[in-house]
């Protein structure tokens, strides 16, 4: 019988510990040749040691590390083909910028024309052609995500891993990374993973969303499905769901499966406000009755706290945003959609 | 930031069992290397000294007590002037955005390596050209303490600006911003914000200055006279032209303790001074915004640059003097054999000089290079050996020599008469500038570059060629460069050991400076112009070397 192996990436039930502290416990991924997967989860979780068990600079305690159904759990990290792009950059202080990227290929040996070609080539992906002979401490936040990005492309990775590569820019340059990084990753085809704890970056780079939490893995998924379902109060919280109802409320309130909790994602929630006379009973769900508790304005719509009673008198709280906000202490009434509401492991 | 992230956590430790005898016998080229030609040495002195009570004798003499009193206070007035001098000018390199500033921070470094023999001719020649005709009104500086007080300013007025100036520039200004808006005066910022924040620097500068002066011999002996001896000044002469071993051995043993007391009381006020400098950096150096604004840089600058431009001036000046006008005479008599009290033509003496310092350097970076990478590989453990390096620099010069001259004497190590003793000698006071300059350097290689090597493609070998012995590579050349500047001026530990018929520069210009006659007085002042010259260029090319902001300025 022939086994066909795997395509791409495939890591079985790592496991790192640090003296008594477990960084990664567990954790199997499988990334196919061409997948982008955005890892994510809140700082500690074990993503960074991750990557490096993945790229072999640390050598794990159990699990194995594979590609195309080779096992490279033992090999060194410049045998395995794989590129990981610093949180940082880490780029080499004593080169230039086309020293740097030639960095790679010269490890494979190519010749001098060849790199410079190549250099060139991928300088002129992340959009910095003619750098080559900059400084490297001459260069911006952002021309150094750039090139650290390209010297990470120029040997040509099976895999490239980045660790959370826009982590020390600002918000609107990281917007615009993120897309640049997404047009050139989807260009090259190449398997990528991307760690962040923001999760609008994983959004704009990945399709595929891998939440962590304390070394292990809590949802995987394509993203839109993740944030739709995110299984789990943890998961729901980490992608910005306000809303989450204990299994009780849930119960009263007819959501969900009646056994746990419940995340309410803010599409359900319809604010009627008591003036205006609505029919509760034309739509399904729970209305529930109360005061808008507090507002806070967040630009384009401002976040507002309801303090809410339930069809039974239960007390229940929900966020909902809103471009024009009713004021604080205004009465209102809000009808939940269910099919907007998502049953979490109790 | 993942707290396991990569930064706070190498690779665990893979390793085998033989890897930690190799790095033992790795760290035996170091170790040996002191333990032959430092700590035997220095032993050897100490069993002398103790041996049949002479110490004991020598102590309890009144003129012992009156030596080191002396040595003492000479070192502390020196060290208190050079603070005063050094100061505005370390302010004005640290905080002003100075045009030029890569060539002003150049100029400040040449005194640091400027041969004693070097400063002390050329504070000879400037008492000279000062007291023609003026006998009269009593202007004599030559043979004075005041001579003294001047030489060791003009010597070590460097290391202030160079170890103040550097720290400072680390030193946030917004903080002394901060207590002015909060409503201090400016002299309150200096001292309740600036002095306690510069104190770990000040106390630094003040502990290298004061060992350095209470170690002085060239400068004693050129421009303080018989009238002005220390306890440095004493061994030699004990041991030398009275050959009296024993009080020499008692002396020496003296000058170990103190200097030994003195670099642990420094140490700890260096240390309860410390505080923790911040990781960000400072912002920019600024201009003046008036013309005004520029007088006090300018003076504190020219002060501090004219005390070592004006002698050095004037000796070369006096170097092209012949009596009746200017011209080369001086040099050409270099050449010339007999006549000059030596027993080679001066000129050898350049050769010499070159030939020693050149093995010295040579031996400074194979010693140093292996001792730096094993403090930085051993980490924690490695601190023995990083301290054991730098007792030599602290170890009088003249002891050292003196050791090596009754301690090598006897076989299998009968090196007394061997033309390599000179160079080892050198070499153990250029060893710690090697290892100063390239444990930083080691230390502050980023283990995630290595890393980032190894998955762009690198085997562990190549990434340590690529990354460590790269960035290495600069600042081994400075501290070689050092060691070699070093070695050229040294004059206390040469002046034991040159054969007197291979004397280095320094040891000839002391020759021909005790000599009456004003023809060999010109042949010093131009071999002391040629030494001048030679070290300049060698710490000149370290500073083109030198990254652009390895001290902040």
């Amino acid at each position: 019988m022939v086994t066909v192996p795997v395509p791409g990436l495939v890591a079985d039930g790592l496991a790192v510990r640090f003296g008594d502290t477990p960084a990664v416990a567990g954790v199997s991924l499988a990334v196919a040749p061409g997948e982008v997967v955005a890892l994510v989860g809140p700082s500690g979780c074990g993503k960074s040691t991750l990557l490096r068990v993945l790229a072999g600079l640390e050598l794990p305690d159990a699990g194995t590390v594979a590609w195309d159904g080779v096992d490279l759990t033992r090999s060194r990290p410049h045998e395995r083909g794989f590129g990981l792009m610093f949180q940082d950059h880490a780029l080499f202080p004593h080169r230039t910028v086309g020293e740097n990227v030639a960095f790679g290929p010269r490890m494979r040996g190519a010749a001098v024309a060849a790199r410079r070609a190549r250099v060139a080539e991928v300088l002129e992906l992340v959009g910095l052609s003619g750098f080559e002979d900059r400084s490297v401490d001459t260069l911006s936040g952002g021309e150094a995500q750039r090139v650290a990005l390209a010297r990470s492309l120029a040997p040509a990775p099976r895999l490239l891993m980045l660790d959370e590569p826009l982590g020390s820019l600002d918000r609107t340059l990281r917007d615009r990374l993120a897309g640049d990084l997404r047009r050139v990753l989807g260009a090259l085809g190449i398997a990528a993973i991307h760690v962040t704890h923001d999760q609008e970056e994983a959004y704009a780079v990945a399709d595929r969303l891998v939440v962590m939490r304390a070394g292990r893995v809590e949802r995987d998924g394509p993203a839109a499905e993740v944030w739709r379902d995110p299984r789990t109060e943890f998961v729901a919280r980490f992608l910005g769901h306000d809303d989450v109802l204990d299994a009780a409320t849930a119960r009263a309130l007819g959501l969900g499966d009646g056994t746990g909790p419940v995340v309410v994602r803010e599409a359900a929630i319809g604010l009627l406000a008591v003036d205006r006379a609505a029919d509760p009973d034309a739509a399904p769900g729970p209305v529930l009755h109360g005061t808008v508790a507090a507002v806070r304005f967040r630009g384009a719509t401002s976040a507002v706290a309801l303090e809410l009673l339930g069809p039974a008198g239960e007390p229940v709280g929900l966020t909902v945003h809103a471009a024009d906000p009713p004021p604080v202490g205004a009465r209102v009434r809000v009808r939940l959609d269910p099919h907007h509401v998502s049953p979490l492991d109790g | 930031m993942d707290p396991h992230g990569p930064a706070l956590r190498s690779p665990r430790p893979r390793r085998p069992a033989g890897a930690a005898l190799a790095w033992a016998a790795v760290a035996l080229v170091p170790v040996a290397f002191l333990a032959v030609f430092f700590a035997y040495p220095v032993a050897s002195i100490i069993g002398r000294g103790l041996a049949d009570g002479t110490a004991l004798d020598v102590l309890r003499r009144r003129s012992t007590g009156q030596l080191l009193w002396f040595t003492f206070w000479q070192a502390a007035a020196s060290t208190v002037l050079t603070l005063a001098v050094g100061l505005p000018a370390a302010w004005a390199v640290a905080r002003v955005d100075l045009p030029g500033r890569r060539l002003v921070r150049a100029l400040v470094v040449v005194p640091f390596v400027l041969p004693t023999l070097v400063v002390g001719a050329a504070l000879q020649a400037v008492f000279d050209a000062v007291g023609v005709g003026r006998e009269a009104t009593g202007l004599r500086l030559q043979g004075t303490v005041w001579a003294i007080l001047l030489a060791h300013l003009v010597l070590n007025v460097a290391v202030v600006v160079r170890v103040v100036g550097g720290y400072w520039a680390l030193l946030d200004p917004r903080t002394e911003e901060a207590a002015r808006v909060l409503g201090a005066p400016r002299w309150r910022v200096w001292r309740e914000v600036l002095a306690p924040r510069l104190a770990p620097a000040l106390w630094s500068a003040a502990g290298i200055v004061f060992l350095f002066c209470f170690t002085s011999f060239g400068v004693i002996l050129t421009v303080g006279g018989p009238g002005h001896p220390t306890v440095e000044t004493e061994i030699w002469r004990a041991a030398t032209q009275r050959t009296d071993l024993a009080t020499a051995a008692a002396l020496a043993l003296v000058q170990l303790l103190a200097v030994a007391a003195l670099v642990l009381v420094v140490s700890v006020l260096e240390a309860r001074a410390a505080v923790g400098l911040p990781a960000r950096r400072p912002s920019p150096p600024r201009r003046p915004r008036r013309a005004r604004g520029w007088l006090p840089v300018a003076a504190a600058l020219a002060s501090a640059l004219a005390l070592v431009a004006v002698p050095l001036a004037v000796l070369v000046e006096r170097s092209l003097w012949m009596g009746d006008g200017h011209g080369l005479g001086n040099y050409r008599a270099l050449g010339a054999h007999g006549g000059s009290g030596l027993f080679v033509a001066p000129w050898e003496a350049v050769a010499n000089s070159l030939r020693a310092a050149g093995l010295a350097m040579a031996l400074a970076v194979v010693v140093g290079g292996v001792a730096a990478v094993v403090v930085v590989a051993a980490g924690r453990r490695g601190r023995a050996l990083d301290l054991a390096v730098m007792v030599p620099l602290g170890t009088s010069a003249v002891t050292l020599g003196f050791g090596i001259l009754i301690a090598l004497d006897s076989p299998p190590l009968d090196l007394r008469t061997a033309p390599v003793i000179v160079p080892i000698a050198q070499a153990l006071v250029g060893i710690p500038f090697v290892v100063r300059s390239l444990v930083p350097a080691l230390r502050a290689v980023d283990p995630r570059q290595r890393e980032a090597a190894a998955v762009l493609g690198a085997t562990p070998t190549r990434a340590r060629l690529e990354v460590d012995v790269a960035l290495a590579a600069r600042p081994l050349l400075v501290g070689a460069a050092f060691a070699f500047a070093i070695a050229l001026g040294e004059f206390g530990a040469t002046s034991f050991l040159a054969r007197p018929d291979a004397p280095t520069v320094p040891v000839a210009m002391y020759r021909l400076l005790g000599q009456p006659g004003a023809a060999l007085r010109g042949q010093a002042m131009a071999l002391g112009t040629i030494l001048a010259l030679l070290t300049a260029v060698s710490v000149l090319g370290i500073e083109r070397l030198r990254p652009r902001d390895a001290l902040g300025w």
